[in-house]
Formats: C-alpha cells, sequence, structure tokens
C-alpha cells in the first residue's frame, strides 16, 4: 500500500506533464476550427461581431498555449526529464506554438485590413483554409503520435507533406485567378498577401513534419 | 592493535577505494552518462548499496579470501592490493574502464613470480579468455535484448515521460542491485585477506543488531569504496555511458542488464547448480568481467546501428588497457615486493615446501599416479613449488597427472590441530557434526593437507567430498573453503607460525 502510494505519488507529477501536453496540442486543433469558422463567418458578413468573437477566442487559444507551452518547458527544465530528447521535444512544442501564432495572426490581420474579397474567390479561400487547417491537424496528430505511438508518426507526417503541396496548389491556383481578374493592382497585390499568409500555415506545419521525422529516428535509437 | 596491521589494512582500502572509483561506472556509467540519472543521485545509492551488499552478503563469504587469499602473507598480500589499486588509479584517471579483478590476478602472478610459485596456466587462461569471450558475450546479448525491448515498447505505446519515468527507475533499481552485488561479490578482494588479523572486536548497534568484527572490517572496506564512487567515478562513468557511443536511456538500461545477464548465466555457479540439479544441460562458465561486458553490450549496440557513431580510438585504448592492465599491475607488484623485503625487511610469502614423503607416494598411487620415476625424489623437500617441478621434470617424469595434483599431494601443510583453539571455531559456519569431528582430533597433528581431509572425512560424512559432477561443484568448493579455514585457523596466520 505505502508502496504504491509512493509510486502514484512519484508518477503524478508525470502524469499532469503528459495532461498539459496533450491540452497544449488540443489548443493547435482549436485554434484551426476556430480559424476556419471565423474566415467563413468573414466572407459571409464581412467585419462583424461574429467574427471579432472569433477573433477573441483566437486570442485567448494562443495565450493559453502560451501559457502551457511556457509550463512545459518549465518543468522539462526543472525535472531534467527526457534529457536525451528535451531540446527536440522544446523545439516541436515551439513548431506547433508558432501554428496557433500564424491563426491568431491572420485572422488578426484579416481584421484590421479587412480586405474586401469578391464572391468569385469564396470558394478558393474556403478550400486553401480547409487544406491547411486539415494539414495542420495531421501535423497535430503525428505530434501526438510523436509522444505515445512514433510508428504512427511517419503515416501522419506524410499526410500533412501531401496537404501542403496540395495548398500550394491551392494557393497559386486560387492567386492565377486573383491576377487574371480585372481587379485593381492593388486589390490584386492585398488578396495575394492573404493567401500567401494562409498558405505560411501549410508551410509550417510541413516544417513540423519535417522536423518531426527526424526527432522521430532519434528517439528509436 | 597492531599498528603494522593497521597500515597494511590501508592498501586494502585503497584497492577497495579504487574499485570504486572504476566499477561503480559499470553500473551506473550508461544512467549517468546519458543524463538519466545525476551523478549524486547515482554516487548516493550506488554507494549505500555498496555498503548494505558487503555487510550483509559479503559477510557470508567472510572466510573465503578472495583471489588475494593465495598470497600467504600479510605484507605480500598489502603489496599484491596496492599494486593492483595503483594501476586501477592510473587507469580511472586516464577514464578508462578497467577490469578490476585482472589488475588483482596480474599482481598474484607478479608475486607468484617473485615467490617462486608457479601460476596455474588455467588463470592465465582466464585473463585471456575474458578479453575475447566477455565482451563479445555481452554484445550477443545486448543486441537482441535491445530490439525485443524495442518492440515491446512500440507494442505498450507509453507516453514518452511516461517512458522516461519508468527508464529512471529501471536504471536506478538496476543500479542499486548490480552496487549490492559489487559489495557482496568484491569486499572478499578488497578485506577478505584481513578477516583472521581484524584488529575489531563485536559490538552490538544500540540492542538492535550486532556488528561482528569482520562486519566492522567489511563495512570499512565497503565505505573505502563508496569514496571511491563519490571521489573519482565520473569521469570512466562518462567514458562508458556517454564518449563511446551516444545512447537513448532504453539502450543504457539494455546495457546495464546484458551486463548483469551475462555476468549471472556465465559466471554464476548457482545457476550452473541448479540447472545441474534438475538434469538440465550446464553453461559452460566463462570467466567474465563486468567493465569488460559494460564495454562489450556498449560496442554492440553501436554495431547493431552500424558502428559509424563508435568512437573506435577509445575503443581501441579500453581495450589496450584491459592488455596492460594485467601486465602493469604484476611488474608493479614483483619490483615492489623486492623492495618490501629487501629494504623494509618485510616477510612478503611465506616458503612453501613440498615433499615427495613414502605417505605421498602411497596416496599418489593410490590416485593411480606412476611413481616409477617419482621415487628418485623421495624424501626430498623442497623450498619453492618452482624447485619441486624442476625436480619431478629432471627425474624423468612423465606421468599423465597435472602438475596441480602433484603439488597438492605433496605440499607440506603442518597443523596441530589445538584443543584451546576448537571453541574459536565459526559456530554457524561449521555445522555441529564438522566441529565434533574436528573435536574428536584434538591434540594430533598432520603434515599434509589431505590428511587431515581424510581424517575428518573418517569421522564424519559431512566432511565428506561429493564426486566431481557439476552438481557437487558448489558443495565441494564449500567444503574446501571450510577445510582451509580449519587449515588457517589452527595454523595460525603464516607470519606468526
Amino acid at each position: 500500500m505505502y508502496l504504491q502510494k509512493k509510486a502514484s505519488h512519484l508518477f503524478s507529477g508525470t502524469r499532469s506533464l503528459e495532461k498539459q501536453i496533450d491540452e497544449f496540442l488540443d489548443k493547435v486543433s482549436e485554434a484551426g476550427m476556430v480559424f476556419g469558422r471565423a474566415l467563413r463567418v468573414y466572407l459571409n458578413q464581412g467585419p462583424s461581431e461574429e467574427y471579432d468573437g472569433f477573433l477573441t477566442q483566437a486570442a485567448d487559444i494562443e495565450r493559453r498555449g502560451d501559457e502551457l507551452r511556457r509550463t512545459i518547458e518549465a518543468e522539462l527544465h526543472a525535472r531534467t526529464l527526457i534529457p536525451d530528447l528535451r531540446a527536440d521535444v522544446m523545439a516541436l512544442l515551439e513548431g506547433m506554438d508558432h501554428l496557433v501564432n500564424v491563426y491568431e495572426g491572420d485572422l488578426f490581420r484579416i481584421s484590421i485590413q479587412s480586405p474586401d474579397i469578391p464572391k468569385a474567390f469564396h470558394s478558393g479561400f474556403l478550400e486553401l483554409s480547409e487544406t491547411v487547417v486539415s494539414c495542420v491537424d495531421s501535423v497535430v496528430l503525428a505530434a501526438r503520435a510523436f509522444f505515445r505511438d512514433i510508428d504512427a508518426v511517419r503515416d501522419h507526417s506524410s499526410k500533412t507533406i501531401f496537404l501542403e503541396t496540395e495548398a500550394d496548389k491551392i494557393g497559386t491556383r486560387l492567386q492565377r485567378a486573383i491576377f487574371a481578374s480585372s481587379l485593381p493592382l492593388e486589390r490584386k497585390m492585398h488578396l495575394r498577401y492573404f493567401v500567401e499568409r494562409i498558405d505560411e500555415l501549410a508551410n509550417a506545419a510541413e516544417d513540423v513534419a519535417d522536423a518531426l521525422q527526424i526527432y522521430t529516428i532519434k528517439r528509436r535509437i | 592493535m597492531d599498528l603494522t596491521v593497521l597500515f597494511f589494512l590501508t592498501s586494502g582500502l585503497l584497492l577497495g577505494w579504487s574499485l570504486g572509483a572504476n566499477d561503480a561506472a559499470n553500473v551506473f556509467g550508461t544512467a549517468v552518462g546519458t543524463r538519466m540519472v545525476r551523478f549524486v543521485t547515482a554516487a548516493t545509492v550506488c554507494s549505500i548499496f555498496v555498503v548494505l551488499g558487503a555487510v550483509i552478503s559479503g559477510a557470508g563469504a567472510a572466510h573465503t579470501l578472495g583471489a588475494l587469499g593465495s598470497v600467504n602473507a600479510l605484507a605480500g598480500a598489502f603489496m599484491a592490493a596496492l599494486s593492483a589499486a595503483g594501476t586501477v588509479y592510473v587507469m580511472t584517471k586516464w577514464g578508462l574502464p578497467v577490469s578490476t579483478s585482472q589488475a588483482i590476478v596480474g599482481a598474484i602472478i607478479g608475486w607468484n613470480l617473485f615467490s617462486d610459485s608457479i601460476t596455474d596456466s588455467q588463470t592465465l587462461l582466464k585473463i585471456v579468455a575474458t578479453w575475447v569471450a566477455c565482451p563479445i558475450l555481452a554484445g550477443l546479448i545486448a543486441v537482441p535484448l535491445l530490439k525485443l525491448v524495442a518492440r515491446v515498447l512500440s507494442a505498450a505505446k507509453l507516453h514518452l515521460l511516461r517512458l522516461d519515468a519508468y527508464t529512471r527507475m529501471a536504471l536506478v533499481f538496476a543500479g542499486a542491485f548490480g552496487a549490492y552485488s559489487l559489495g557482496a561479490n568484491n569486499i572478499a578482494n578488497v578485506m577478505g585477506v584481513f578477516v583472521e588479523v581484524s584488529p575489531f572486536t563485536g559490538f552490538s548497534v544500540a540492542g538492535l543488531f550486532k556488528l561482528s568484527s569482520i562486519q566492522q572490517l567489511f563495512l570499512i572496506g565497503a565505505i573505502a569504496i563508496a569514496v571511491g564512487v563519490f571521489t573519482y567515478s565520473k569521469r570512466v562513468m562518462v567514458t562508458v555511458g556517454a564518449s563511446i557511443l551516444p545512447m537513448s536511456p532504453v539502450s543504457a538500461w539494455v546495457v546495464v542488464i546484458a551486463h548483469s545477464i551475462v555476468l549471472f548465466v556465465f559466471a554464476s555457479q548457482g545457476l550452473e547448480h541448479l540447472l545441474a540439479s534438475a538434469g538440465l544441460p550446464t553453461i559452460p562458465l566463462v570467466p567474465v568481467s563486468s567493465s569488460q561486458a559494460v564495454v562489450g553490450a556498449v560496442v554492440g549496440l553501436g554495431l547493431m546501428r552500424g558502428g559509424g557513431d563508435i568512437d573506435w580510438e577509445l575503443v581501441r585504448n579500453i581495450a589496450g588497457g584491459w592488455v596492460t592492465t594485467p601486465l602493469i599491475s604484476g611488474t608493479v607488484c614483483f619490483v615492489a615486493l623486492f623492495f618490501l623485503q629487501n629494504v623494509f625487511g618485510q616477510q612478503v610469502y611465506r616458503e612453501v615446501h613440498y615433499v615427495l614423503s613414502e605417505p605421498v607416494l602411497a596416496k599418489l598411487e593410490e590416485h593411480e599416479v606412476d611413481t616409477t620415476h617419482l621415487a628418485s625424489l623421495k624424501g626430498r623437500e623442497f623450498r619453492s613449488a618452482r624447485a619441486f617441478m624442476n625436480a619431478v621434470e629432471d627425474s624423468g617424469y612423465r606421468g599423465e597427472a597435472p602438475g596441480r595434483k602433484l603439488r597438492d599431494f605433496a605440499e607440506l601443510s603442518h597443523v596441530f590441530i589445538d584443543p584451546e583453539k576448537i571453541p574459536n571455531l565459526d559456530h554457524e559456519w561449521l555445522s555441529p557434526g564438522q566441529i565434533s569431528a574436528v573435536e574428536k582430533l584434538g591434540g594430533k597433528a598432520f603434515t599434509f593437507r589431505w590428511q587431515l581431509a581424510g581424517a575428518l572425512a573418517a569421522l564424519s560424512p559431512q566432511w565428506s567430498r561429493k564426486s566431481d559432477e557439476t552438481v557437487n561443484k558448489l558443495y565441494n568448493k564449500e567444503l574446501d573453503s571450510k577445510l582451509d579455514y580449519v587449515i588457517r585457523t589452527f595454523a595460525g596466520f603464516p607470519e606468526r607460525r
């Protein structure tokens, strides 16, 4: 009984940290859902209270994500956990945190700059945002697998890389359509900026997936 | 308290210190090298368990002198221990994991050469075989073990942090167990030769438990090992755990376990006895060294990964260290014994005399040894094993009996069963039947070891050797230790005779 108590105390710290990592990754997925819905609302209504609501929600997620990341990193250092992989795990968390920042940043930019997106491009923007959100979700799954089931990391990373290529294709197609339209150049440039910003999410997710594959090789040794 | 004894004791303590500085790396090196366990934690756990192993389990073998027991004079044992300790110290200073037992065996060979004793060819074979067999065996065990562990972990799908916590605990447990064995198995080498001249007397600790004189002696030896761990083992730990090959914590654990398996399977007489008792085929016992097992396991894992990340230069230095350790230790011991004897006037060895008397020749004939040529040596006393064997060779004897057998029968071993000393015998170790047989021989004197053994066996079946089968090996070994103990008790310590 005493030993059981001791062992449970010993592992309670680890369990709490595991939960924090899971919550942090949940926040990345949540940020994606908020981003997708916010963009859909913006395309339908333009600047609106509902959109601002999503913006606040995204900011809260980003803040909580930062808190969790700092706590996890401090714990990993303070308790000298996973000495061989600590640097990799911290880099992974930073990479995932960057994704949340980009989600939030894009929503803020839309709110500040209020781009006027013609209806003809709505489907293109929606398709791009759905693809990048799926791409980020895949890398979240890859990150979860890195912690629990390294055999699955490769599958999720491959999906991320595939979706990134898809996002590139959609982005290119969308930019071609924008520049082929009769819109004034400044509006074309403005819209191109947002296409690139959204596509940047997929690029960042791919960077994390690439790094994850290396971390996984190291974890296997 | 005899100051000379205290002075001689210091070499045992130094050997203990060297052992701690070097061998602790075998059990905690990979854990510390992979930064899974802090050095202070490793050193603390290691020290505690070394002390416990030495005092609790080491005392069980208190009457076994360890390898240094073959050195028959205290000053000689002092110098052999000092030479071995010095060699291990130098190697440790260079961060090389060396085999302490090989340093000791090297020193004993130095003593053998100085004292004109014959070095058993088995001993030499043991040294050479260890260099080759032990690292290979450890590597061969480590590789499949790591693959198996990797497969189990992959199926278990443990969270990285949970795996980290379990591995950490596993490393500490494996290290603690290894440290306990280190204390229990090596304390005989550190302090064994001083058991008979222990300057301590037993006392009770707060009425809770009694600390015998031997336990106190072993406690001091174990503390010396612990001091070695704290003060000097870090460098070797880092060499073993990180410098040869960068390793993951799980690999680190596999190395410790592979090393323990090699030690258990290929060096455990207990396991051999168990298998033989169950009628199963036994695994041949191979001489093993824990340092070599650890290095072999690490290199094995490196080769599994293609060998590209192994620091081969370091491995060459380590392997070179294994060859030079017994050589340096033996040479230093030989030279130092010369000074100790001729400059400081110390008796560094007791002459062992051999005689082929009538009863010896009869005994040899009983064992179907052709004594036709040996009869020419009848009655002559030889002052050293070498002189005896040279004479045997010159006599034209070409019998099949090994020289060891001839020496065993011809070695003079004067024993007088002094009735006053009988109560001093360890009544817990020797059975009542064995004690009673010794009592019945009270007042009698013997010239040869085998005469005493025969007389005791005639009085009690508990002194009878069993047939030379594997299943009886442990029993006979224990009986031999007890007979040696009786001979030492009634012969007095060699120098005081």
